[in-house]
């Protein structure tokens, strides 16, 4: 029987702010255990929250540019659910009147334009992280590190508006491109920063109707969602063909043995007792502030992509790869800014930048500090000219790289003009007419390739240093001559 | 009771003394001591107490408005490095805060010196300071009866004379009723004007720290030194507090409402007998009475036992034996919690964490929670609409005098009646100021409550100090009453 799959998705962004959601603690990661900690994030007895700003404002970021709409008046709220990594027992969320409602987040999938409509956007705080169980001596025993608890989180909701978990990898992918973007997180996954939990059911295709759902936890690589939505769209499937009935419940993936494992039933669903925060007033996000944020907006990347392709006349898979990151395109807008043609620039950054970045282990920040997007214009523009060689510039870069410094004084201090005065390169030429007898004999027996290969023996007498152009037409003056 | 010269005296003089050279920081505190030992050994009104801590603070206090003198605050209030932090429960047995409550720091930057934590019943639920893990605290005017709750200790601490001032907070009356029971001036302030930071909460909506002295004057210099607004308590109001400086300026053209339908039944006499002879004081003063009906107190209640124990019930969550508290040996997760919690609370506290749990769950939530949320709206503009016609309002504290101990304790709905003039200020988030007005017949101290608008505590505390002025006072240690050296005489 033939189903289609229904499925929505909750994300969690963890946010780069410097502090904590509700008190001043440090919200980095990898601190040593129970280090970033005070009686606020530690829920001692008396503490109280208050509302990081910082925070604030990059969940203004997210839900703007994704087109949500603003409240001006949201409202915090407790979830109560004991867990041992929840020091007080609930968590501080938004509940019926979050922040951010609507909105859509354009992706392209396999070169279409899709768009993705979300339901919320809400700022909530992250719990600690549980280790168990480990052993002492013969006792087993977890440990709470509180170092995570109240970093600042957005939780997002999307429309139960995919059909096919590649979708939903597509989706996080642009998700995460997007925070890292708009620099409110660093989007990695394997460090929790952005994770995933997917609601998925089946239905007839066609029916409008939707089938009982599970929800599936721990979806925390764009890989794994795509395996454990396939997994469990699977396992649904089987049991309605068989004349079963899905039950409601919670699943983890385990991602490394790609199995799904039922964590809890719907008997032991959580009551979490919502109420509004009283130690919160209500969030006030007025219009000036959503205009003040709004203003300072980047470009998004999908609107960036098409002016790539609309009015940059470049390909799309340029556009796409250029706009992966923030640093990238903006690199890439430097070079042409500086006067390089586009399809160029996108060459060189696609190809000679990339190359460097990803061989060296560099971030696109500390290449861009290493080689100028200026400087690349110049470097370019000494190619086109035919001041310098090719083979030159990939000479400069490589220095450039690897210890820094100014391409042009690299180009002056290695002597890489170009060599193109005839007087200085016929010596050569005829050096090398003379050592190949062979080929020249080819050459007019009406082999024109056998011009490249002398070409080529040339260029290397000179040390890549003369002008290729120039070296063609003195072969061929010369060939002419001989003969 | 003692003889010492400095006992009973205002804070006020204490600390003029003090800065004067006329005692020292430590002799101060220790004048309360001496009449702690002929009271505190019946009166059981400390939680935590310790000789050589409190020394070094006297010794170590910063010059300022409070220095030397002694101050109880509630065991409910974080004081870091010096005594327990309980809440009068064997869950925090042992618990010491890392940091002090806002109202603490400002109270140690002024130069007071901590005496004692006071007694309370557990987690501040109850009226009578019989749910404290630690036993009862006994009323210093009759032994047999109960000071009130659930911040007895520090109110009878006050009373019998261990300290001029004392702290402790109010969700439903829990300052303002003992403070009756006891005989001393008790304010609950304006919701939002003292920071709740370091107050371990109950019902965070409701929970205000409250103010104990024997002398109205006191109360407002107290009120000057903690009011304002904390950055790390994010309910507190951003304006500047009122001014209370011109605390004995009299009530000449102020009025105050009537309710006398709040007391026609239900009521006993001694009380009723109170709030006649406070009206025609204020009256002989130039006060105008302006009598009218109001909201009967069973409304608020109900709605008040919904909206608490709601609150109470989520911020009791982290009491779970993971982190600080004592730990029930169990073997998985669970297990601790529910043993760790079933062995370290109280009967009442139970009782309410179930009832607060219920009014929040699934299915139940519209019909409780929400239906509350709507009456303390209701009951809000009732306040509202009656301060459209007096500047304050003359109420009942309680329906009794102080009641005896073992009176009211298996009886719950009965000892929740017992707030049914206080809790409206708290739903409502306005200021109430218990006034003592000297004994009863039966040698109990009597009381009334004086309620107004948000910020009306200077109204409040002149009217105060009319009713202690006019002589309708007539407890130990009134012959220190004139000597207020604050605020400074022009």
């Amino acid at each position: 029987m033939a189903h289609e799959a229904v499925i929505g998705l909750e994300c969690h962004i963890q946010l780069a702010t410097r502090s904590k959601m509700f008190c001043e603690c440090p919200a980095e990661f990898g601190a040593s255990p129970n280090s970033n900690v005070c009686p606020v994030c530690l829920g001692l007895p008396g503490a109280l929250p208050v509302v990081n700003r910082a925070a604030i404002d990059a969940a203004l970021q997210l839900g703007l540019v994704l087109g949500c709409t603003i409240r001006e008046a949201s409202v915090f709220a407790r979830k109560n659910y004991f867990y041992p990594d929840m020091p007080k027992n609930y968590q501080i969320t938004q509940y019926d009147r979050p922040l951010c409602e609507g909105g859509a987040l354009p992706v392209r999938l396999c070169e279409t334009a899709r768009s993705f409509p979300l339901i919320r956007i809400h700022v909530e705080e992250d719990t600690g992280k549980s280790f168990h169980p480990e052993r002492t001596g013969d006792r087993p025993v977890s440990r709470v590190d509180f170092n995570r608890a109240g970093v600042p989180l957005l939780e997002l909701v999307t429309e139960p508006a995919f059909r096919q978990p590649e979708e939903c990898g597509a989706f996080l992918a642009g998700l995460r491109r997007l925070a890292r973007w708009l620099k409110i997180s660093d989007g990695d996954m394997e460090k929790g920063h952005l994770r995933c939990d997917a609601n998925v059911s089946l239905r007839p295709p066609g029916s409008a109707s939707l089938g009982t759902k599970t929800e599936i936890k721990n979806l925390n690589s764009i890989k794994g969602v795509e395996k454990g939505l396939t997994a469990e769209i699977a396992r649904q499937a089987a049991v309605l063909d068989a004349g079963g009935r899905i039950e409601q419940a919670t699943l983890l993936y385990d991602a490394d043995h790609d199995k799904l494992a039922v964590m809890r039933s719907k008997e032991y669903a959580h009551d979490y007792r919502y109420f509004p925060e009283p130690d919160l007033p209500q969030l006030t996000v007025d219009a000036a502030w959503v205009e003040e944020v709004r203003g300072r907006l980047p470009e998004p990347p999908w609107t960036r992509e098409d002016r790539y392709v609309d009015h940059l006349g470049l390909p799309a898979y340029d556009a796409a790869i250029l706009c992966e990151t923030r640093e990238r395109s903006d690199y890439f807008e430097a070079v042409v800014g500086a006067g390089t043609d586009a399809k160029r620039a996108s060459n060189w950054v696609m190809t000679e930048v990339l190359r460097h970045v990803n061989a060296r282990g560099l971030s696109e920040r500390e290449a861009a500090l290493r080689l100028p997007a200026k400087s690349l214009a110049v470097l370019i523009g000494a190619t086109e000219s035919g001041r310098i060689t090719s083979a030159s510039a990939k000479e400069v870069l490589e220095e450039v790289f690897e210890k820094g410094g100014d391409p042009e004084a690299v180009i002056a201090a290695r002597g890489l003009v170009a060599r193109s005065s005839p007087e200085e390169l016929l010596p050569l030429v005829r050096e090398v007419l003379a050592e190949n007898p062979g080929p020249v004999a080819q050459f007019r027996g009406g082999k024109q390739a056998t011009l490249g290969f002398l070409v080529g023996q040339v260029m290397k007498k000179s040390g890549g240093r003369a002008a290729p152009q120039v070296v063609q037409e003195l072969l061929r003056a010369e060939l002419g001559a001989l003969r | 009771m003692s003889a010492n010269r400095w006992w009973g005296r205002p804070a006020t003089t204490l600390a003029a003394c003090v800065a004067r050279g006329e005692l020292s920081a430590e002799q101060a505190v220790e004048s309360g001591w001496e009449a702690a030992a002929t009271w505190e050994g019946d009166v059981h009104a400390v939680a935590h107490a310790d000789a050589t801590v409190r020394a070094t603070a006297a010794r170590t206090a910063p010059p300022g408005p409070l220095r030397g003198v002694p101050v109880i605050v509630k065991d409910n209030l974080c004081t870091a490095g010096d005594y327990p932090t309980t809440c009068g429960s064997r869950i925090l047995a042992g618990y010491r805060a890392p940091y002090d409550a806002t109202v603490i720091r400002r109270l140690r930057a002024a130069g007071a010196v901590l005496t004692a934590k006071g007694n309370m019943d557990e987690f501040a639920m109850g009226s009578s300071t019989e749910f404290s893990c630690y036993g009862p605290t006994r009323n210093p005017y009759d032994l047999t009866r109960v000071p009130g709750g659930s911040s007895g200790g520090p109110a009878a601490a006050v009373a019998y004379g261990l300290a001029p001032l004392g702290l402790g907070s109010d969700t439903g009356g829990s300052v303002r009723q003992p403070a009756a029971f006891c005989g001393v001036f008790g304010l609950k302030p304006t919701y939002g004007r003292l920071s709740r930071y370091g107050l371990v909460a109950f019902g965070s909506s409701l929970d205000q720290v409250g103010l104990f002295a024997r002398h109205a004057g006191d109360v407002a210099l107290l009120y000057s030194l903690l009011a304002g607004p904390d950055l790390r308590d994010a309910t507190t109001r951003a304006s500047p507090p009122p001014d209370v400086s011109a605390w004995d300026r009299g009530v000449k053209g102020l009025s105050f409402g009537w309710p006398e339908n709040l007391w026609r039944e239900g009521v006993e006499p001694e009380v009723v007998a109170a709030l006649e002879a406070a009206a025609a004081s204020l009256e002989r003063a130039g006060a105008r009475r302006v009598a009218f009906d109001f909201l009967p107190g069973t409304y608020a209640v109900a709605t008040y036992y919904l909206v608490a124990t709601a609150e109470a019930s989520s911020n009791l969550a982290r009491f779970d034996g993971v982190r600080y508290g004592p730990r029930a040996p169990s073997t998985d997760v669970w297990s601790l919690y529910v043993r760790s919690r079933s062995q370290g609370f109280g009967p009442e506290v139970k009782r309410r964490i179930l009832l607060g749990t219920y009014a929040l769950s699934a299915g139940y939530y519209d019909a409780f929670y929400l239906k509350a949320q709507r009456a303390r709206t209701r009951i809000r503009r009732e306040y509202q609409a009656a301060f459209g016609r007096c500047d304050f309002m003359l109420l009942p504290v309680a329906p009794t005098l102080a009641f005896r101990l073992g009176e009211k304790t298996t009886d719950p709905l009965a000892m929740y009646l017992s707030d049914i003039f206080t809790i409206g200020a708290n739903l409502a988030g306005i200021p109430g100021l218990a006034v003592p007005l000297g004994l009863a017949g039966s040698g109990l101290p009597r009381a009334v409550q004086l309620v107004g608008p948000e910020d009306s505590e200077p109204t409040l505390l002149r009217a105060g100090r009319a009713l202690e002025v006019r002589g309708e006072v007539a407890r130990l240690g009134r012959e220190h009453e004139t000597e207020f050296p604050w605020p400074m005489k022009r």
